[in-house]
């Protein structure tokens, strides 16, 4: 009796120290979430949103770092989303499950996930900066120093291979909850392989392609390292093109925090910012999150 | 027309049903168009080959002009006279038949080049050095000179004569990249980053784990819903909104309980980092836990031993490959880490294994300093050095993870 009372107190402290690391992480991740929202909440404003900064970045708003965190992940999706998807779909309806072909490429997707995003800047400025557009340059503008210097572009580009895997991944996910008896009953009518998987199998992972868009969109958003040397700038007086450098939300507060003269005196504006980037990806994963629990509820279904 | 329809079924792998006469012309069309979606499709798929591939190849490629020179490196380390053969090796490598016989041109390319090199620094110190050299044999030989500040060629000669020193200082404990006598340890940044590495290890791996065990096997339904989502959320906060709070909040507070001097510095960044990794380990050790058979469970509680017991010693060393795994990946993120690094570490490459003072990791000195050098620079190739050691670390513990791991796991789970 009493041997089984230690076994149970021994039992409860440990199952209380698993609880404790679990309450620990959600408390670190409340207390984050808290501060920046708190240290932000006074900054944020319509104006703040809309406005330039002003007086040397130390007033102002971050109009051009929002508009060209847009601009990124609009072209990175249009790059990343449609290769991903694709990708996805040669993955569950054409390769084998284990064949060789299947198995390099979902390690290449693996690899690609983990690879550190510094190295995915360097690749950038090594081959899409130094090599595609200097070649451009080269080819089309006589040598003039065009498209083989950073810019929105190559930045883009860089920051879709970053997040490729992340679409493959929730598209794979969502297209293998589509049931296999609703593709034979497609294949049994006389559909092709190819008019099954474009009017059964695509709409019935919407969802699944959507999730990875949201959370490309999510990451790309805030991803710095692919893009410190391949388009972001500093401070622009007007808002970017294609080929030029541009302001981003998660580069602007590293600049501000660390670059900057006056720490102390932007300090407003670095909260404002970080609890910009911080609500936006956090409203873009709540989504994704929520549509994602939706697919494996269909699935276990 | 048997024969066609077998051709044709046979490139869709025989998957459709054997058409009849009238729809059949109608069906030829599409299976055209059926044919060039697949090729596309699986054209496409290897786009994620391709790229690892051209990520090896190009960053590869920036770093290589470091190893250029370095067979013949080897003669000259050994015998001193250190001038003599840099001049020589800076004509030799400027690969001018012209300049080859002719060792004071060969110089004169060579430090003017130099020169050019260092004063985009705004490093003054280099003229002083050598004005009078420099200006006699710009006399000498002005079309060499010229030669050297137009083209690309002759400045990567010197580059490469650089590379003879950047080599020999690799090992060498101090990161000074920026200077006169440049110097390009980089040993000191691998012991930051591991130093880095260690720490957040210990902060997450812990925590990570013990919580992933809490959510597999003790947690009930609605805890399982709150503690998923909010580490899923915590993977998607932005690494440079985590070295933000690190910088502004944790930095201070930290100070504030242990009381050391440098307020920033790898003590800040581990934990800032073990923050950043902790979903990963959670997640993956998660699954590993979740993948270990009911039956394992059932069969320990049937013999007597109680929850805790079976989760301790039953269900996690089942997962151990796994849980390896999770680890493995999350040294894989805190090593590739830059923004953390960049924000929260203090960016002083010293050797020091004191915790409480301020490291610079390899990826924060990539992210630090590539904005500011010169393409083509020595400092530009040992910093793409630098990128694919990162880029070969990170793949191997990656496949490590995949092959070694997973294929132990699953013999494990299998009772084999």
């Amino acid at each position: 009796m009493i041997n089984s009372f230690k076994k149970n107190i021994k039992g409860i402290v440990i199952e209380g120290i698993t609880l404790v690391s679990a309450l620990l992480i959600i408390a670190i991740v409340i207390i984050m979430l808290l501060v920046i929202f708190i240290g932000g909440k006074d900054t944020l404003s319509w104006e703040f949103l809309t406005s330039f900064p002003t007086e040397g970045m130390t007033k102002g708003g971050i109009f051009p770092a929002l508009y060209g965190t847009a601009l990124l992940v609009i072209i990175m999706s249009i790059a990343a989303v449609p290769f991903g998807t694709i990708t996805a779909i040669y993955l569950t309806e054409y390769a084998k499950e284990n064949s060789i072909i299947a198995k390099t490429i979902r390690f290449a997707v693996r690899t690609l996930a983990v690879i550190p995003s510094i190295i995915y800047g360097l690749f950038g400025l090594g081959f899409f900066i130094k090599f595609v557009g200097a070649h451009i340059d080269g080819a089309f503008f006589g040598g003039e120093l065009r498209w083989g210097q950073p810019n929105l572009l190559w930045a883009s580009l860089t920051m879709s291979l970053l997040t490729l895997p992340v679409v493959i991944v929730s598209v794979e996910e969502s297209l293998k909850t589509v049931p296999q008896d609703l593709r034979a009953a497609s294949l049994a009518l006389g559909a092709t392989k190819w008019q099954t998987i474009r009017k059964v199998v695509l709409p019935g992972s919407i969802s699944g392609i959507m999730t990875g868009t949201i959370l490309a969109v999510s990451r790309g958003a805030g991803e710095v390292a692919p893009i410190l040397f391949t388009g972001a700038a500093y401070y622009l007086a007007t808002l970017p093109g294609l080929s030029d450098q541009f302001m981003v939300l998660g580069y602007h507060i590293y600049v501000l925090t660390t670059q900057s003269a006056n720490v102390d005196q932007t300090l407003p504006i670095q909260f404002g910012t970080t609890c910009v980037l911080l609500l936006l990806t956090f409203v873009l994963n709540m989504t994704a999150v929520i549509l994602r629990y939706r697919i494996r509820k269909k699935k276990n279904r | 027309m048997t024969k066609k329809n077998k051709v044709k079924t046979s490139q869709t792998r025989g998957e459709d049903i054997q058409p009849s006469v009238h729809i059949d012309i109608t069906r030829k069309r599409f299976r055209i168009g059926d044919f060039l979606a697949e090729k596309i499709i699986k054209g496409v798929a290897f786009l994620s080959i391709t790229i690892i591939v051209l990520i090896f190849f190009f960053v590869f490629r920036e770093a290589f002009p470091i190893f250029n020179t370095s067979k013949e490196i080897i003669k000259p380390a050994t015998e001193q006279a250190k001038a003599d053969t840099q001049e020589t090796y800076g004509a030799v490598t400027d690969g001018d038949s012209k300049v080859k016989p002719n060792e004071i041109n060969g110089a004169v390319s060579d430090t003017s080049a130099k020169k050019d090199v260092q004063e985009t620094y705004g490093d003054v110190t280099d003229k002083q050095e050598n004005p009078e050299q420099n200006g006699v044999q710009k006399a000498n030989s002005s079309a060499i000179t010229a030669k050297s500040t137009s083209t690309y060629t002759v400045s990567a000669g010197s580059g490469t004569d650089d590379n003879q020193s950047a080599l020999k200082t690799m090992l060498s404990k101090e990161w000074v990249p920026v200077s006169e006598k440049p110097r390009y340890g980089i040993l000191a940044l691998i012991i930051g980053t591991f130093k880095i590495t260690l720490i957040s290890l210990l902060f997450a791996a812990p925590l990570a784990i013990l919580a992933a065990l809490y959510t597999a096997e003790f947690a009930n339904k609605r805890m399982k819903e709150i503690i998923k989502p909010t580490i899923e959320l915590l993977a998607g906060f932005p690494s440079v909104v985590i070295g933000f709070f690190a910088l502004m909040v944790l930095a201070t507070f930290l100070q504030n309980v242990f009381h050391y001097s440098t307020r920033l510095n790898s003590f800040v960044g581990g934990i800032a980092m073990g923050i950043a990794a902790i979903p990963i380990i959670f997640t993956i050790t998660e699954d590993a836990l979740t993948a270990v058979p009911r039956s394992f469970n059932e069969a320990s509680l049937a013999l007597g031993a109680s929850k805790w017991q079976t989760a301790f010693f039953v269900i996690l060393p089942a997962a151990t490959p796994g849980i390896f795994a999770a680890i493995l990946l999350g040294i894989g993120r805190v090593f590739g880490e830059t923004m953390i690094a960049l924000m929260a570490t203090g960016n002083a490459a010293l050797m020091d294994l004191n915790p409480f003072e301020s490291v610079r990791t390899l990826a924060a000195t990539i992210g630090a300093e590539m904005a500011e050098v010169v393409f083509g620079d020595t400092h530009y190739n040992v910093l793409f050095l630098i990128g694919s050691l990162l880029f070969v670390f990170t793949f191997v513990l990656n496949a490590i993870a995949e092959f070694y791991v997973k294929g132990k796991l699953m013999k494990r789970i299998q009772g084999k």
